[in-house]
């Protein structure tokens, strides 16, 4: 018979070796979808894993959006990753994702043609607020009236996501195109563009930010009351009030943060590589980013090489478009493998298996 | 004015047909967390049986196997939910939203061939004389038969969880799983069981977006169908007639969003087509805020994971 | 001689680390008491879920009537006969009674039917139950007549009761055992698991002594004085704590006209509390579970706020403040639940030492936190209260349960309280780790603190308390000195009796 036992402690190696393995595991059963896909699963591995960096001929075009398509994922994953070690669940950071960028290109819409060294932080800060009011109303409706902090936020995407239709096609409209949804080109309004800072990298200020947001996770969770708080508060609520915690503003906090973030990187996006108020500008990179927070083990650094290993499967996933006709969707299933087979591995961290002798009388 | 132009009798049989797919899916979910587990993984299982359904239903001619189809495609989704959170004890929040962006990838995989074709027609089921019935005839008796099974169901497992033993053993694994296995019941067998009937479920009600109320595939098409069949189960505080009541609402809210575009009113169609969602958490916030009765009736073993120790 | 009902021969069974039965054989009659005595972690549960089914035995076997007995699942066990009452109810809050009957049934007849058969036999037995009642809305002891009966209904030929008086007040205790003496003659065998001795000399006619896991003798309870029966169980001569006394101090801690809505639909609301804590004074505060006692220490520790007049420390109106700001001004609490309350489970002993540390023993400057500090503190805390572990980066679940409450209770000792309040300080306590906390709360008290002592335990209230009062419903009882209670009187102050005659505060 086989059983599982309960580890003593969970197991340190597992929760380091896991996520790799996953990956490894995802390469494999990708591999064979893409052979029933009837592709060759070598050279789409190849494609969507290696060739981004290494690649001689589109290397230099590919190598740039690893740093673009990552530092999204990463800044959204990371207030995420808090408020998931505090057993809050806000999934809904693709609709302040949205509203972030909204806001940010309202302040810029608002402002244009003029120029002005102060417009950019004030979109920056835009930006955060609106994630971060866009975040509060789970938080609100949560400490207020007890209501599931999971469903409204998710809820929230949609609602969101129809309000940027309403803003593309009405409001933000580039008055200057009639007949065309959109709004104006935010790459073309100096003081509002959020340009490459280092020419060829991908280095823009979503970027910057995202590093700040790293180091700035990381000594709040190891060193500050607040980490200590929150972690308490996600293993043990009960001990976490007798410790003093008030669980009202612990979902305050952690719905404000993974909104904040979640709304910058809107904003970073829609004044640099979006452009634009697009009704197809939320490419998903708010749902992503909860593979990339349990990838990354809701640990910072773990989040950062989780970024950039699902930054690197969008690029992969548009060059196999390109160069294999392969579906855009397999890499959303690439994705979701992924999660699966972290999950599913992640019971020998706390688990063992053990072969019983079951002597029966 | 506007609203005039509504004929209240078609008003009422498009509520049932908008109501039918979230109903579904929302008394399937409701079993499963009768037996405590929650599955948050109801939109991708709903959208993998929007996809089988239409895949099946196409190459078979036959929309009823379409949905058997269906079915059995959320019930295999829900399978690999089981064997994460049973087997492998992990998270099942976690295991829930990996299903639903697994399954969202997976159909957009799988149905990509199949955009923009029609699928074959369901029936309607002929009443006879009862749709002659002034007004209730053509209100209640002009449906497919999958209507009157969504109704069916919700009778069965009102009876099921309310008068059978079983239902009563479920109840009493969600309630109290420590108990339960102290007791001798197979905790995780009952659970597993209860994840494959919410699977099924699921799928029926996405097979009824794809092949009935659209009827069409697209990528995504359930656009949050099952996050607020989730909500609904809250809203009835996992009381099955009051699912149906709150699927109806619901209904009522989407199709009178969908005439008020079609008449034209002067707010843009984005504002319009955002009341469903307002309206499910603006619910949902009603029934949290009333702690008592809502919160009494939620299964006290619900979300946490069994290990038995012995 | 009765005729053998149940035999057990060299039943052994491992879990990894611990031998938890070791070569046990006992036999039990028909019709006979059978105590089974021992510590916890003696090995008496493993034991009996092996007789009902619910864990295999590695090595021996059993026999019932002659034939091989070998039950793989409860139902096995039920089918022959052998019927149990869990220590922690194995009852569903949201199912009315007949329901939770049915469940624990193997072909229980249509609820109708059933709800009619629980009262009557209810009736023959003098408990009193309402069938359709929510399970959930009963009383510890109506929820043990619900296991009770629930088991009757099924005409056991043995019946297996775990630790079933630890919830019940002296009165509903002489009821249950009427009704076990009456099921006795009628040819019901019964074992009976406790480590309340005198109980078992009452109740039972042979006992089986279990310690380490490993059988150490059967004998006849009656003979044997409850001393030599301690000794047997615990192995070893225990003493008793010092407490040399003293006259009561100042007031410190003063609770008035207390007044708290539960918002658990099951919960206990509390009505009126009021008493005083002087300083060096042990309040021992009994009760049976569920009368309030979790909701008192909540709002004492501050975890729920409440008026600020109706909590004063040092004449301070402190009802309105949290936990920290009270640990600040030296009020430290330690709740009855260890693991998930009072620690938390995945986290290391430094961690928790910053659980309620953080602020009163200034852990963390500017919200910055000093690890260095915190580790030093939790060393401390293993080194002066004796708790047995490898070090502070140990898990808090990873340890036993003595050590774990010897640690928490340290915590709170080292943070120097003027008033500590603690619920069930030894509740699943082995006896050498139960008399070392009781002992640390009493050296407390001579050094001028204010211990209030909130327990299910009367043995254990009696022995450390100055004064006392009981929790029923909700509300509690007048102060009074413990010296010279009796129990029929301690009894009668559980059961709700409000109007003995109080004995003036401050007289003393």
């Amino acid at each position: 018979m086989i059983r599982l036992e309960r580890r003593k402690e969970p197991s340190k190696f597992w929760r380091i070796a896991n996520p790799f393995l996953a990956v490894v595991l995802t390469m494999l059963a990708g591999g064979a979808m893409f052979a029933a896909l009837g592709k060759d699963p070598v050279a789409a591995i190849r494609l969507i894993f290696f060739d981004p960096i290494f690649s001689q001929t589109f290397g230099s075009y590919s190598r740039p959006q690893l740093l673009i398509k990552s530092a999204p994922l990463i800044l959204i994953a990371i207030g995420l990753a808090i408020g998931f070690k505090a057993n809050i669940w806000n999934i809904g950071a693709e609709g302040q994702y949205i509203i972030g960028a909204l806001f940010g290109a309202g302040v810029a819409l608002a402002f244009f043609p003029a120029p002005g060294w102060y417009i950019f932080p004030l979109m920056v800060m835009a930006g955060a607020f609106g994630g971060f009011l866009w975040a509060m109303i789970p938080a609100i409706l949560k400490t207020r009236f007890n209501t599931n902090e999971i469903l409204v936020s998710l809820l929230l995407v949609y609602v969101a996501e129809r309000i940027l239709a309403a803003m593309a096609l009405g409001l933000m409209r580039n008055p200057d195109i009639p007949g065309f949804p959109g709004s104006r080109d935010l790459r073309r309004y100096e003081a509002a563009h959020n340009a490459e800072l280092i020419a060829n990298t991908g280095i823009h200020w979503g970027v910057v930010a995202a590093l700040i947001a790293v180091i700035f996770a990381y000594v709040m969770m190891t060193r500050h009351m607040l980490g200590y708080q929150v972690q308490l508060a996600g293993q043990a609520p009960r001990a976490a009030r007798f410790g003093g915690v008030s669980p009202a503003r612990l979902v305050v906090i952690c719905l404000g943060i993974s909104g904040a973030l979640a709304g910058l990187a809107g904003m970073f996006e829609v004044s640099g590589p979006g452009g634009q108020v697009r009704i197809e500008f939320a490419s998903g990179y708010g749902f992503t980013a909860i593979i990339v927070a349990f990838l990354g083990r809701l640990n910072p650094f773990g989040i950062v090489l989780a970024g950039l290993l699902l930054g690197l499967t969008y690029i992969g996933g548009e060059l196999s478009q390109m160069i294999l006709q392969l579906p855009g969707a397999a890499i959303q299933v690439f994705q979701g493998m992924l999660l699966f087979f972290l999950l599913a591995l992640d019971f020998q961290t706390n688990y063992r298996l053990r072969l019983t002798r079951g002597m029966r009388i | 004015m506007i609203l005039g132009s509504i004929n209240p009798a078609v008003l009422l049989a498009a509520l049932m047909v908008a109501a039918t797919p979230i109903l579904l899916a929302a008394i399937g979910e409701l079993v499963v967390e009768k037996a405590g587990v929650l599955n948050l993984g109801v939109e991708g299982m709903m959208i993998m049986g929007a996809c089988i359904g239409f895949i099946v239903a196409v190459n078979t001619g036959s929309p009823l196997i379409g949905f058997l189809g269906a079915a059995l495609g959320g019930m295999a989704l829900s399978l690999l939910f089981a064997l994460l959170t049973q087997a492998l004890m992990t998270n099942q929040v976690a295991s829930g939203l990996a299903l639903t962006l697994f399954g969202l990838g997976l159909t957009a995989l799988l149905g990509q061939s199949y955009v923009g074709i029609t699928p074959p027609r369901t029936p309607k089921l002929d009443l006879g004389p009862l749709s002659d019935i002034p007004f209730l005839g053509r209100a209640l008796f002009t449906h497919d038969i999958v209507v009157y099974l969504s109704i069916a169901l919700v009778a069965a497992v009102w009876w099921f969880l309310k008068y059978s033993r079983a239902g009563m053993i479920l109840r009493a694994v969600g309630e109290n799983h420590d108990a339960a296995h102290a007791l001798g019941y197979h905790v995780k067998r009952v659970r597993v069981l209860a994840i494959m009937f919410g699977g099924a479920c699921a799928g029926l009600g996405g097979a009824y977006l794809s092949l009935i109320r659209v009827p069409q595939w697209t990528e995504g098409m359930t656009v949050g169908a099952g996050w607020i069949a989730l909500a609904l189960v809250v809203f009835a505080s996992w009381r099955p007639w009051r699912a149906l009541a709150g699927a109806y609402l619901f209904g009522g809210v989407v199709v009178l969003q969908l005439n008020l575009q079609a008449a034209g009113v002067k707010i843009p169609v984005e504002y319009l087509s955002m009341s469903p969602y307002l309206i499910t958490i603006f619910v949902l916030v009603l029934i949290s805020s009333g702690k008592a009765r809502g919160s009494l009736n939620a299964p006290g073993s619900l979300n946490r994971p069994f290990h038995a120790s012995n | 001689m009765r005729k053998t009902l149940l035999r057990l021969d060299g039943v052994s069974k491992a879990y990894p680390g611990v031998l938890a039965n070791d070569d046990i054989s006992f036999e039990i009659g028909i019709g006979q008491m059978h105590a089974l005595l021992g510590e916890n972690g003696a090995g008496k549960s493993t034991l009996v879920k092996m007789i009902y089914g619910l864990v295999q035995p590695d090595k021996g076997q059993m026999t019932l009537h002659g034939q091989p007995f070998a039950p793989a699942q409860p139902s096995d066990a039920r089918q022959n006969g052998v019927a149990m009452v869990f220590q922690h109810f194995s009852l569903f809050d949201a199912l009315d009674v007949a329901e939770n009957v049915a469940l624990g049934m193997e072909n229980p007849p249509p609820l109708r039917d059933l709800a009619r058969r629980i009262s009557t036999v209810s009736q023959d037995y003098g408990l009193p139950l309402d069938p359709s009642r929510l399970v959930g809305e009963l009383s510890a002891g109506e929820r043990q007549r619900v296991e009770i009966i629930r088991c009757l209904l099924q005409d056991p030929k043995l019946l297996i009761m775990d630790e079933p008086t630890s919830v019940l007040t002296p009165q509903e205790v002489e009821i249950l055992f009427r009704t076990l003496r009456q099921l006795s003659s009628e040819g019901t065998a019964i074992l009976y698991i406790s480590h309340k001795l005198e109980e078992i000399r009452s109740l039972c006619d042979e006992a089986t002594i279990l310690r380490g896991g490993r059988k150490v003798a059967t004998c006849d309870p009656r003979q044997k004085s409850a001393r030599e029966l301690a000794e047997l169980m615990v192995g070893q001569v225990l003493t008793p704590p010092e407490r040399p006394s003293k006259p009561k101090g100042k007031v410190l801690l003063q609770v008035d006209k207390l007044s708290l809505k539960s918002n658990n639909p099951f919960g206990t609301s509390l009505k009126e509390i009021s008493f005083n804590l002087h300083a060096g004074e042990v309040l021992g505060i009994a009760g049976v579970a569920g009368n309030g006692q979790d909701e008192l220490l909540l709002v004492l520790s501050g975890e729920v706020p409440t008026p600020s007049a109706q909590v004063r420390l040092r004449d301070e109106a402190i009802g309105h403040l949290g936990p920290n700001a009270r640990r600040k001004r030296g009020l430290a609490s330690a709740p009855e639940e260890r693991l998930g309350h009072a620690a938390a489970p995945e986290m290391s002993l430094t961690q928790n030492a910053l659980l309620s540390g953080a602020l009163a023993k200034g852990l963390a400057q500017g919200g910055f936190i000093d690890w260095g500090r915190t580790e030093r503190f939790a060393r401390d805390i293993i080194k002066r209260f004796d708790v047995r572990t490898p070090g502070p980066h140990v898990l808090a679940r990873a340890l036993s349960g003595g050590n774990l409450q010897k640690f928490v209770i340290g915590r709170e000792i080292e943070l120097r309280p003027d008033v500590i309040v603690v619920n069930q300080p030894t509740w699943g306590v082995d006896a050498s780790a139960a008399a070392f906390i009781r002992q640390a709360l009493l050296d407390l008290a001579s050094a001028g603190a204010g211990v209030l002592v909130i327990s299910q335990d009367l043995d254990e209230l009696l022995e450390v308390a100055d004064s006392f009062a009981a929790l029923n419903e909700g509300r509690l009882t007048a102060v009074r000195p413990a010296k010279g209670l009796t129990v029929e009187e301690i009894g009668l102050m559980m059961g709700g009796a409000h109007d003995l005659t109080p004995v003036q505060e401050g007289a003393a």
